[in-house]
């Protein structure tokens, strides 16, 4: 079997775990929400203030959410040490990797997909037509936030304080994600929307880099 | 030890000379009058931090590559010398900026992307205490080692890509860029001397991490025994 056949096959194990319990994504929309309120109180939500700051901070809030969402990706498998099973089932350690990138992107966007209208209601913030943009935006924000977390949990699951570790390691290297995709996001939510296309090509290449590390690199970090 | 006193007395000396040329060889700038002589300073610093890291990369593949403990050594302290660097130029740089720019931090996507690429060699530097086997946190470190390099054309790159207040690049910056020529000289042995400092720094650290390690073994076998 080739490495996509693989990591489909394991996408689909990702993705049947999590909607038998719904535990990550219900936990991380709520967080989101939570987050999306509390900023409400540190300026004053006006339409121009929100046109500002609002992108930026819904964006913040899509990144401490996938800092604490990621946690369990390879925490889960030390449990009854699936991880070791999952290593003899593939032909390629990167299918593991694809699949797990796979499941946190796709769990990612689908927050920031629900949590979008409740933003645009809550900050007064239109993005009528603006839609498709938007979703390009999210899908390859979330991706380079998924492909960095994902290799970067497989390293805190390792170590002592995890819980801590992770944040700490992903958030300074997610850094450049928030800049573009909050610079493109303003871009589309502003009174007169231009789609930026020097931040998606940006990202762009944040995702190839990243995807690249890891198909080099992501074997190492599964070695017993 | 004859060897590490004639390196750390030609180290110590040739930043001094580079302090002094940078005073009073190097010729006064036009606008910027006397200020912009922190410039030798700091880019000769911000140089050698990013050759460090280099180094740092360098030893962190061939770990991966042919685990050999003495690449864990140099991954580590070319990161620790490389960071205190990059604290030099993060604190040299304000210095500069409060009379330039009237602000001493700008949140522009050159200095933003310095202070994070030192977050994550901080982070690095953490990451190593929270791991205890050996073989595993010389592992994992250097898997991070790589990734957070990868973050460094992209502090390169962030000065062009999102255009602000830092100034253009003036080295390798594309045409009506450039040094004065008067002042190519003194820039030229700020950066020698600095690098022949970093390197002064990475050989006495990475022998007290030698050293560090085999006292870890030395433990490892008393408590065995």
């Amino acid at each position: 079997m080739g490495v996509l056949s693989n990591a489909a096959a394991l996408l689909g194990k990702e993705v049947r775990t999590e909607f038998r319990s719904r535990e990550l994504l219900s936990t991380t929309i709520v967080f989101v929400l939570i987050v999306v309120v509390l900023f409400s109180f540190t300026f004053d939500p006006t339409t121009n203030e929100s046109h500002r700051f609002g992108p930026g901070l819904l964006w913040l809030a899509f990144l401490f959410a996938a800092s604490l969402m990621l946690q369990p990706c390879f925490l889960r498998e030390q449990a009854n040490d699936t991880l070791s099973a999952l290593r003899l089932a593939v032909s390629d350690p990167f299918a593991i990797f694809l699949a797990k990138i796979g499941a946190n992107t796709l769990f990612l966007l689908l927050t920031e997909l629900l949590m979008l209208p409740v933003f645009a209601a809550l900050f007064n913030v239109n993005f009528r037509g603006q839609l498709p943009g938007l979703l390009l935006t999210f899908f390859l924000g979330s991706l380079g936030i998924s492909t960095a977390g994902t290799a970067l949990a497989a390293i805190s699951a390792q170590a002592r304080m995890r819980e801590l570790l992770l944040p700490l390691l992903l958030l300074p290297l997610l850094a450049p994600i928030l800049v573009a995709s909050t610079e493109v996001t303003v871009g589309l939510m502003s009174a007169d929307p231009v789609m930026q296309w020097k931040g998606i090509g940006f990202l762009v290449v944040f995702d190839v880099v990243f995807l690249t590390a890891l198909w080099l690199f992501g074997e190492y970090l599964l070695e017993e | 030890m004859a060897k590490r006193v004639v390196l750390c007395a030609a180290a110590v000396l040739l930043v001094i000379t580079a302090g002094y040329a940078s005073f009073f060889v190097a010729p006064q700038e036009r606008t910027m009058g006397d200020l912009q002589r922190i410039f030798y300073f700091h880019v000769s610093c911000a140089w050698a931090g990013l050759t460090a890291f280099s180094i740092g990369f360098a030893s962190n593949l061939f770990y991966v590559w042919k685990r050999k403990e003495k690449y864990d050594w140099l991954g580590v302290t070319c990161a620790e010398v490389g960071v205190a660097f990059t604290t030099i130029v993060l604190i040299s740089g304000p210095i500069w900026a409060k009379p330039a720019w009237g602000i001493y931090w700008t949140w522009d996507a050159r200095l933003t992307s310095t202070f994070v690429l030192w977050l994550l060699y901080i982070s690095y530097l953490l990451l190593r205490t929270l791991v205890e086997e050996p073989d595993r946190r010389a592992l994992l470190s250097a898997l991070f080692g790589i990734f957070a390099f990868i973050d460094v054309p992209i502090v390169f790159g962030a000065i062009r890509w999102w255009r602000t207040q830092h100034p253009a690049p003036v080295i390798m910056g594309g045409p009506n860029s450039g040094l004065a020529p008067g002042m190519r000289p003194t820039f030229y042995f700020a950066v020698l001397a600095m690098h022949i400092f970093m390197w002064f720094l990475i050989s006495e650290r990475y022998a007290l991490e030698k050293m560090r390690s085999e006292v870890e073994v030395l433990h490892r076998e008393a408590e065995t025994s």
